[in-house]
């Protein structure tokens, strides 16, 4: 059988046999217990400094962000950008229990469908799950209330999140979803499908020059709903923007 | 697999050199790849302790990588995934073929893979009707001209602006032939409408994998168009091709060589979409694909593990050392006659397809060092070029020539005042020869290095009488 001939060749390679039932329960522990390497400083900041630092990479990458002060202000913040934007009132949401408890009656002229996207979709709107701050990236784990489409098809990618679920680096990230993730199927916490997202997307293809748009969003909204008080900007809005301090106080989860 | 013409790489670099549109399209892109790697680095400053954990993970995951390989598969199958091992490229294509007609297949969409590229999965695929269709802007432009990629993250390297707009004319017939491309971003729009349709249409989607993760039986891609996330979630069935070697243990090493992949290759701090796969649609799901397959592939690797070249396989595919390569820089990618181009290529492709056909690569460099210097895992490029020197002139594959000026300089050197005699006594009859004249257009016995540039008139004594003069003095 070809996978035995592989394990075999493998092991030839090696110059030894099946590894031992001690190493084996020692690599089992090491996936079990998946340690952390280096975390680069850059995101180790105070919880305010963690949220600009998130916004700043996320415009870096041509991304747009709008803050907003509760749940409430998110379909007159939508409505309006939309309008800026020239773009249709008419789009596919994220059949999100966040999403669906906006008070989206307040703006009636949005119409907004519950489903996946569709290619004719011009605009689409996302539930956040995380937000990195080390490089300002969405994560976007799949789910039946978080169809994958929604970060595809459509030609404007919007997207809800919660300032709270805004982390420092990747490994917090990956360290909510083993907490709160649960998938059926394998037992374990991985959904089908996780998307990192930064920024819309682009190619360098023809002659190494960067054009936005490709075949994913042209655009990237991200409406930012400010539900973390300890993560609300500071009085002093002329601050430098926050030098990461190595050693500093350690972000949630380290 | 796809024809080699490596031996004739000399041919194919004077015929590159003679090009003036590859060389264009070189001279723009080269310093564009190093300016903003050299930016990303710059701007984080754990990267150089970031490409030890690097080296460190691969090397871990390759003295285990039955066990890592075991683990995987265990956890794609409780995700409902299917994985179908190969050992050659044969194994490789009937598997995809399989899956793509028990799928009754008519179009099938890619995501950019060089394994693919290795396996030539597309020709496979065509001869038993059934169409690839290639998603990456670059790889699209070069289905359509049936090339090759000359660059393994930026395919279509050696084209310029105006061969995209003629060769979009030319196959686009159905849009008016006297629209305009102002922009580039108006070449990238109209593949943007044209791909749209094959997405839609297709039944099956084939990506490569940067990485599979023991830890949840996942697959990775990274991409900044979006076409591999498309690629993989709207058929119905999605493949994912992967050598054996991608595999590393958990979601945290992947993370770690993840802020490696993106900086070294294109200088960004993260692709726009990197995105792990974990078997097929769960059932309250909305979308995604029914199957998930991972296809398996040894294809030469194992017998690269236990031998010099097993730090090889600790290469994630940046680029990097191309990018940085001064021999690619001149010549591009098609030259080196086989799938993967550059320093990587030059060790790679003897191991996988033998030193016989491949011998002029490894012999393609000038050791300068700087493919090691960037490389993100520490994989000592020169060195290895160095061991297959060396298999080369122990298995007799050198020219005949060759071998003989090297035994006789072999011979001078085990003589050092013998050697010094001669040496002196060139010098000196050179320097006199040349006086006045500064270097020397041609040179009898030596018109093949002469013909590409001058020799040096030697000024003084040799290193050898300068050093002992030196040392006298102190």
């Amino acid at each position: 059988m070809t996978r035995e001939a592989i394990l075999g060749a493998i092991r030839r390679g090696l110059k030894r046999g099946p590894l031992p039932a001690d190493q084996q329960a020692m690599l089992g522990g090491r996936l079990a217990t998946h340690p952390r390497h280096l975390i680069p400083a850059r995101s180790r900041l105070p919880r305010p400094d963690q949220v600009a630092l998130f916004i700043r990479n996320v415009e870096k990458e041509f991304g747009t962000v709008e803050r907003v002060p509760k749940a409430e202000a998110v379909p007159a913040a939508i409505a309006d950008y939309l309008a800026a934007q020239n773009l249709p009132s008419r789009f596919p949401m994220a059949p999100h229990p966040e999403l669906t408890a906006i008070p989206w009656s307040s703006r009636p002229l949005l119409e907004i469908e519950q489903r996946r996207a569709e290619a004719s979709d011009q605009v689409s709107l996302q539930h956040g799950y995380a937000g990195i701050a080390e490089t300002g990236t969405l994560m976007l784990p799949s789910a039946p209330e978080r169809p994958t489409t929604l970060n595809l098809l459509a030609e404007t990618e919007m997207v809800v999140l919660r300032a709270s679920r805004v982390v420092g680096a990747y490994e917090e990230a990956w360290d909510r979803l083993r907490a709160e993730s649960r998938d059926e199927r394998s037992g374990g916490f991985m959904p089908r499908n996780i998307m990192f997202v930064t920024g819309p997307s682009r190619s360098a293809d023809i002659e190494q020059t960067l054009e936005l748009g490709a075949h994913g969003p042209r655009r990237l909204h991200i409406i930012l709903i400010d539900d973390d008080p300890a993560a609300l900007p500071m009085g002093d809005a002329t601050a430098p923007p926050p030098v990461a301090v190595p050693g500093g106080p350690a972000a949630p989860g380290d | 697999m796809v024809a080699i013409t490596s031996p004739a790489f000399k041919e194919n670099a004077r015929t590159a050199l003679a090009d003036p549109g590859l060389q264009k399209a070189l001279g723009t892109a080269k310093g564009a790849f190093l300016q903003r790697r050299a930016q990303a680095v710059a701007n984080l400053p754990e990267f150089e302790q970031l490409r030890d954990i690097g080296r460190n993970i691969k090397n871990h995951t390759l003295a285990n990588l039955d066990f890592y390989l075991e683990a995987y598969e265990a956890k794609v199958k409780a995700a409902g995934g299917q994985v179908h091992w190969c050992s050659t490229a044969d194994d490789a294509r009937a598997a995809v073929l399989e899956i793509c007609r028990k799928a009754n297949a008519r179009t099938v969409t890619k995501g950019k893979s060089m394994i693919s590229e290795e396996l030539g999965i597309n020709a496979h695929l065509e001869a038993h009707g059934i169409r690839p269709v290639e998603t990456d802007l670059g790889e699209y432009i070069l289905q359509l001209r049936q090339e090759h990629p000359s660059h393994i993250i930026a395919p279509a390297f050696h084209l310029n602006r105006e061969d995209w707009e003629a060769d979009f004319r030319r196959l686009h017939t159905d849009l008016p032939p006297d629209r305009v491309f102002a922009e580039r971003r108006d070449i990238l729009a109209e593949a943007r409408t044209k791909l749209r349709e094959k997405f839609l249409e297709a039944d099956v989607g084939i990506t490569g994998a940067n990485f599979l993760i023991a830890e949840t039986g996942s697959s990775v891609i990274v991409t900044n168009e979006g076409n591999g996330d498309l690629t993989q979630t709207l058929p119905r069935v999605h493949i994912a091709l992967a050598s054996i070697e991608k595999v590393v243990p958990t979601l945290e090493d992947a993370t770690s060589l993840l802020r490696l992949l993106a900086r070294s290759a294109t200088g960004q701090d993260f692709s726009v979409y990197t995105t792990f796969s974990t078997g097929a649609r769960r059932p309250a799901d909305l979308d995604g694909p029914e199957e998930y397959h991972v296809v398996l592939i040894d294809n030469g690797r194992s017998n690269m593990l236990g031998t010099e070249f097993q730090e090889m396989l600790r290469c994630i595919r940046c680029a990097a050392c191309m990018n940085h390569c001064p021999v690619y820089g001149a010549v591009g990618g098609h030259a080196y006659g086989w799938v993967y181009p550059g320093p990587m290529g030059s060790v790679l492709t003897p191991s996988l397809v033998g030193i016989e056909k491949t011998g002029l690569l490894p012999n393609a460099s000038t050791f300068c060092g700087r493919c090691e210097s960037v490389c993100p895992v520490k994989i000592p490029l020169p060195k290895m070029m160095r061991h297959w020197r060396e298999r080369e002139f122990e298995r007799h594959l050198t020219p005949a020539t060759q071998r003989g000026n090297l035994a006789l300089w072999a011979w001078f050197a085990r003589r050092p005042g013998l050697y010094r005699m001669a040496t002196r006594a060139a010098t000196t009859a050179l320097g006199l020869l040349g006086r006045g004249k500064g270097s020397f257009r041609s040179m009898p016995l030596a018109g093949g290095w002469t013909a590409g540039r001058d020799l040096p008139v030697p000024e003084g004594g040799t290193f050898m009488a300068r050093y002992a003069k030196e040392q006298r003095r102190r």
